[in-house]
């Protein structure tokens, strides 16, 4: 799913400077799970806006909502009712997706992301959540004992691990597992090494981002 | 290895003829005058048989290796141009070797390149389009095969003549698949391969009898790293702070015992002692000397090694 994590206070103070009213939208998809930027985040950041207009003397009236998924136009279309200017500013609490579809909906709307989209990953443990693929668009897992170089080593690299493999983590961060270390113990323990070395995999970037922006169609569920 | 010359230029030609080669490093400076490599360049001259020269070593911004590589040539000193996967997509990777053999650059070193976050625009966007192997690979087709990675052909005498270089790091993890690595190279076409620095010569012999076991050193020439300790303070911060470098506690302590202003002399001296085992281990074909900002100590080195003269190929 999608990891997100929420913009710096002084971000999201700056993005509703003189506003007296706004709308603070959260999603009930990957970043409610990732708590970001679900019912309780929307409401503790709410909460956290108008105790700092108060602090400063200031009002601040900050509505709270939660949509089933900001990426959907139908569940975005719940908002049209109270987008009639009321609001000097709507902070979406989705990841970056779901302003730009409130943007385009209600494009006389003053939209801002509050969570910037960390990456695409899953949780490690209650409150720790690593990256796990890159979207480069042809999975490749299958050829490394189902780890992903593409996205967890910092190079990319198809190979072997670089010279900067220590103990077991990546020479750029202690904290970071060497994908590589964990490929290679995981390919010699399960007999495939040889494939691995007989492999000579160079790849095709079209379907990453380096293809421009993607899209896909499904004839059969067009309507 | 024997067969026609794959590039004829000097390295390839001490390395088969079975002489102990010596190649040196030169970094390029942070800035545009050409004097300083020229400078550097004149302490490695007749010293070494090549000079490495390094691609924004360290992530940090120089001078280009193919213009340094250039101005080297220019002064005689056979450069061994370096190329890293990290800024550069295959296009403007296979552009710069074709402009490297136009500009008679006869060996090139491929490396993946050490990692942005470390250097001094730690902000910019890295490429790896490819791995530093897939780029040996394709290197070699474009010079053997005469086809570019998109099967374009390259016409006979438009092939890239360059002998292919690539690093290997016996000192980094997993140990047990540092040689298998370096087959990698070897079979995506490198023709020699230099190591990282080697202060652990307990782990390089492990490491190079795999190598043998492997057959890899009936295929490729393997080098060996040397870069003298400078100071006890040198050593430390290359043991806790370089990713990839190990240095046992009895160097640590060797330089210990020794004044700090006698600590250099003594790091050579160390250096010297290693070169002489290196000589006489099975499957190093030479040397390859890492004294980047040190580059004057050359001369020194070379002559207190035994490795002067340099053969004549």
């Amino acid at each position: 799913m999608i990891i997100a994590e929420r913009k710096p206070m002084n971000e999201i103070t700056g993005f509703i400077e003189g506003k007296a009213k706004i709308l603070v939208v959260g999603c009930r998809g990957c970043v409610t799970v990732c708590n970001a930027g679900g019912a309780k985040e929307v409401e503790i950041l709410a909460s956290l806006l108008r105790l700092g207009a108060e602090k400063e003397g200031r009002g601040l009236h900050a509505d709270e909502l939660t949509l089933e998924r900001q990426c959907d136009p139908e569940y975005v279309e719940e908002l049209s009712q109270l987008m009639d200017g009321r609001y000097g500013a709507v902070l979406s609490m989705a990841c970056p997706i779901g302003p730009q579809y409130l943007a385009r909906r209600y494009p006389e709307a003053r939209v801002f992301p509050a969570l910037n989209t960390s990456f695409l990953g899953g949780a490690l443990a209650h409150g720790v959540w690593s990256e796990f693929c890159q979207a480069c668009g042809d999975c490749v897992i299958h050829l490394f004992g189902g780890f992903c170089p593409i996205s967890r080593c910092a190079k990319s690299l198809l190979n072997g691990p670089c010279g900067g493999s220590e103990g077991g983590k990546c020479e750029v961060s202690k904290e970071t597992d060497c994908v590589w270390q964990l490929i290679v113990d995981k390919i010699t323990a399960d007999g495939t090494l040889d494939a691995f070395m007989a492999m000579d995999l160079v790849k095709d970037w079209r379907t990453s981002r380096d293809g421009g922006p993607r899209r896909i169609v499904r004839q059969e569920l067009l309507r | 290895m024997k067969g026609d010359f794959k590039s004829g230029g000097r390295l390839e030609r001490v390395l088969r003829a079975g002489a102990f080669a010596v190649t040196g490093e030169l970094g390029p400076p942070r800035h545009a005058d050409p004097e300083d490599v020229r400078k550097k360049a004149g302490y490695l001259l007749g010293n070494v048989d090549s000079a490495n020269i390094t691609d924004n070593q360290t992530a940090v911004v120089r001078m280009s290796s193919m213009a340094a590589s250039l101005i080297a040539q220019g002064e005689g000193l056979e450069a061994n141009m370096q190329m890293v996967c990290r800024d550069r997509n295959r296009i403007a990777m296979q552009s710069d070797i074709l402009g490297a053999a136009a500009l008679g650059v006869n060996n090139l070193l491929i490396l993946s390149g050490d990692h942005q976050s470390f250097g001094d625009h730690p902000e910019a966007k890295n490429v790896y389009d490819l791995d530093s192997i897939n780029l040996i690979r394709a290197l070699r087709d474009m010079r053997d095969k005469g086809v570019l990675m998109n099967g374009r052909e390259l016409p006979e005498g438009g092939r890239p003549r360059l002998f292919i270089g690539a690093a290997y790091n016996p000192f980094a993890d997993p140990e047990a698949f540092r040689a298998l690595r370096a087959k990698k190279k070897v079979d995506a076409g490198a023709d020699f391969l230099q190591s990282q620095c080697i202060y652990d010569m307990g782990r390089y012999k492990r490491f190079m009898a795999r190598a043998v076991d492997l057959g890899l050193t009936e295929r490729a020439f393997f080098m060996a790293g040397v870069t003298p300790l400078k100071s006890m303070g040198m050593a430390k911060y290359m043991r806790d702070k370089v990713p990839g470098i190990i240095i046992p506690d009895a160097l640590i302590e060797r330089l210990k015992g020794v004044p700090k202003d006698r600590q250099a002399e003594e790091g050579v001296r160390i250096a010297c002692e290693q070169i002489e085992e290196l000589k006489a281990m099975e499957g190093v074909s030479g040397v390859h000397l890492m004294l980047v900002e040190w580059e004057h100590m050359i001369p020194a080195i070379v002559r207190q090694a035994g490795l002067l003269p340099r053969p004549v190929p």
